[in-house]
């Protein structure tokens, strides 16, 4: 589904990405951790096409298609979707607007017709059970005056609308309560499916309890460092990052 | 050219009979247009705005016959429902305007009327509160022909709005005008009068209008400005207010038209406990010049005053905003509060803003702020990521910046209207986003 090799990404005069390869199958959940610093949210971003980042080398196929080549909006379109580590608050415009435009921009955009508010309102009345969220966000500006917790569940949320084939979850763990936690990773899970794929990158091994990976991945000065199973995670929560780069640099 | 072509049309003009109390005030006020000539930017209130363009320019007083008919006008009522009184190219048109539903007790006629049936009121309030020694003012006193007059007695409360239409259509191709507007709320009273500018037809003409609005003790006028003139069109216009005790005043101006525009708005708040707001909205495109001057006197104590102007600029447009506040030694406990926010579309789009707050009082509470910014990149690339065309995703950030000042008008159908007429211009028309994306 995603194939990414030896890619290199800046930001300004910095180097950031050095080198990254990943392939992520249909079906399969990655987890990529690392630590502060490392690039993860900066590969989430290339990712989405973010004009800030310079692509200096390397390909990306979605589908077999160069990822690199289109613009945010059609890879959305594609069906890449990222879940922002910072959630963007747009005064002045209402959550259900903003979701509605998404929702049927995504539709007309593979050849389906827009809905209009009515319908609109029973297809949000099932995603937001789903994030188990109160339908009186969705009147608010998008974001404006979320608390951390909200802002990622309506990140959830747009994904539950969306629902893209590639998913990936920058840090949507961070910030959240023990029963937020729980909501958002039973979001993902009912959004899982034999066809579509997710990244989760995050800082915590607990997240893993809930969204369990096929592969874990460490992020470390812009390059993949180290690829195991679930089971890395475990040993990296246990004893950190410093014996992996260690051993990096042996 | 010069002033003697404006001296020619004071002459032709005074023919007419007058009141004995108007033909001296209109004889001086020609005086001092005389003396002082068009503004320009010399002037410290006119820095940023010339008027020397038009000085040269030998327009007619008063316009060539026209046949623009009630359908015609449709677009343009917001509700046909409300009293409408029509200027057409300057005159009141009594056949395109409709005056059945005036709210009992209220007085809504033209000037001429006004004059003659209620010569009392008119001799006790016109040209008391436009005072200003501003050429444009007595400009406009000296040559004014047509104009309106609302009354609303004692008492008296209308939600209704009262349309005041100032057409311009083809016919009115190189002429000025000079229309005058009257509103007297007397203790008590409560009205809500909207003013559109309207430019039918693709032709320069010039509107130097004056409104003088008297705000009795506890009466609220509220009053809205539409300027929707002609691309061609020099559009200057002078609103003065007087507040007596514990009045309010509420005017919005929303300004989308003409090549050149100056909208003075100025008010004095001359009783304790009364409250002005001032709001606006002024959308520029191609080299269209937007000016805005207010200015709020604080001459009593315990008086609020709230102003809050937005401006999206695109492409090679100029707009100015001064706000002046000026706070009496006498004006304790004022709380004033003053903001004004552009967005800029363009590289080549320009804002001059220009808060001027002085204040002789000591226990006050007076803030002022402006921003100028431009597209929100992180906003758009967010709702790029979700998938929104990128056209889409501008013009709904455009609108969602104009957006919160329009909520701020009272009216749900003068808002809608407006909110429309702002979506139309950055999303072409028959797009129906304005609820949509308020929407719950
Ligand atoms: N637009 C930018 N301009 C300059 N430097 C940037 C930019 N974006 C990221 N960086 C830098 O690149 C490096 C990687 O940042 P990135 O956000 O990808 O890290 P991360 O792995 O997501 O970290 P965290 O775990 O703290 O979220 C950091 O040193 C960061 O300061
Ligand atoms: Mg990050």
């Amino acid at each position: 589904m995603l194939e990414i090799s030896n890619l290199t990404a800046t930001a300004g005069e910095k180097d950031i990405l050095k080198g990254i390869n990943l392939t992520v199958n249909a079906g399969e959940v990655h987890a990529i951790m690392g630590p502060n610093g490392s690039g993860k949210s900066t590969l989430a971003q290339v990712l989405a096409g973010h004009p800030s980042y310079e692509v200096t080398g390397g390909t990306v196929h979605f589908e077999g298609e160069d990822l690199l080549e289109l613009e945010p909006e059609e890879r959305a379109h594609k069906g890449v979707f990222l879940a922002f580590q910072y959630p963007i608050e747009i005064p002045g415009v209402s959550n259900a607007y903003f979701l509605r435009s998404a929702y049927n921009a995504m539709r007309v955009a593979r050849g389906g017709e827009e809905v209009d508010p009515m319908e609109f309102l029973d297809v949000m009345e099932e995603k937001l059970k789903i994030v188990e969220m109160d339908d009186a966000m969705l009147a608010r500006s998008v974001n404006m005056g979320f608390s951390g917790g909200e802002k990622k569940r309506n990140e959830i949320l747009q994904m539950a609308v969306l629902e893209p084939k590639l998913a990936i979850l920058d840090e949507t763990d961070s910030g959240l309560d023990i029963d937020a936690l729980r909501v958002v990773a039973e979001g993902v899970n009912k959004l899982r499916r034999p066809d579509n794929a997710a990244i989760v990158v995050t800082h915590y091994q607990r997240l893993l309890n809930y969204i369990i990976p096929d592969f874990v991945h460490v992020l470390a000065g812009g390059r993949i460092i180290r690829s195991g199973g679930k089971e890395l995670a475990l040993e990296l929560e246990e004893k950190g990052y410093d014996w992996l780069l260690q051993e990096a640099l042996a | 050219m010069s002033m003697t072509h404006w001296q020619a049309a004071f002459a032709a003009r005074i023919a007419r009979d007058e009141p004995q109390w108007l033909a001296p005030m209109r004889a001086a006020a020609m005086t001092s247009f005389n003396a002082l000539g068009f503004p320009t930017t010399a002037l410290e209130d006119w820095n940023y705005t010339s008027l020397s363009s038009i000085a040269e320019v030998p327009f007619t007083v008063g316009a060539s016959a026209s046949s623009t008919t009630v359908a015609d006008l449709t677009p343009y009522m917001i509700n046909a429902e409300w009293p409408t009184i029509v200027l057409l190219n300057g005159s009141y048109s009594p056949s395109l305007s409709s005056l059945d539903s005036i709210p009992a007790g209220m007085l809504v006629m033209d000037l001429a009327q006004a004059t003659r049936e209620q010569p009392a009121l008119m001799q006790q309030h016109f040209g008391t509160v436009a005072t200003s020694e501003h050429a444009m003012t007595s400009m406009n006193t000296g040559l004014m022909q047509d104009g309106v007059f609302v009354h609303v007695p004692k008492h008296v409360e209308s939600e209704t709005p009262i349309h005041i239409l100032h057409v311009s259509d083809a016919a009115a191709a190189m002429s000025a005008k000079f229309p005058r507007t009257l509103i007297v709320a007397e203790a008590f009273a409560k009205a809500t009068v909207l003013e559109s500018f309207v430019g039918m037809a693709d032709v320069a003409y010039f509107t130097n209008h004056v409104a003088e609005v008297v705000v009795g003790e506890h009466a609220t006028i509220t009053h809205t400005k539409i300027q929707r003139e002609s691309d061609l069109a020099t559009h200057v216009s002078t609103t003065e207010v007087h507040q007596a005790r514990n009045s309010h005043y509420v005017n919005f101006s929303m300004a989308m038209g003409s090549k050149l525009s100056r909208t003075n708005v100025y008010t004095v708040l001359d009783g304790d406990g009364g409250g002005v707001t001032l709001n606006g909205l002024y959308l520029g495109k191609g080299t269209q010049h937007t000016d805005h001057q207010t200015r709020i006197e604080h001459a009593q104590p315990n008086c609020f005053s709230r102003e809050l102007y937005k401006g999206v600029l695109d492409d090679a447009s100029h707009a100015v905003f001064n706000g002046k506040v000026y706070v009496h030694p006498i004006a304790q406990k004022t709380d004033g509060k003053q903001s004004n926010h552009t967005l800029l579309l363009s590289p080549d789009a320009r804002i001059d803003t220009k808060p001027q707050l002085e204040i002789f009082a000591d226990d006050v509470r007076c803030t002022h702020g402006a921003t100028v910014g431009r597209m929100d990149e992180a906003g758009l690339f967010y709702m790029k990521s979700r998938g929104v065309p990128a056209e889409t995703a501008r013009r709904l950030l455009t609108y969602a910046f104009a957006a919160d000042v329009l909520e701020t008008i009272e009216n749900e159908t003068v808002k809608q209207a407006l909110e429309q007429l702002t979506l139309e211009r950055y999303a072409g028309s028959g797009n129906n986003t304005a609820h949509a994306a308020r929407e719950h």
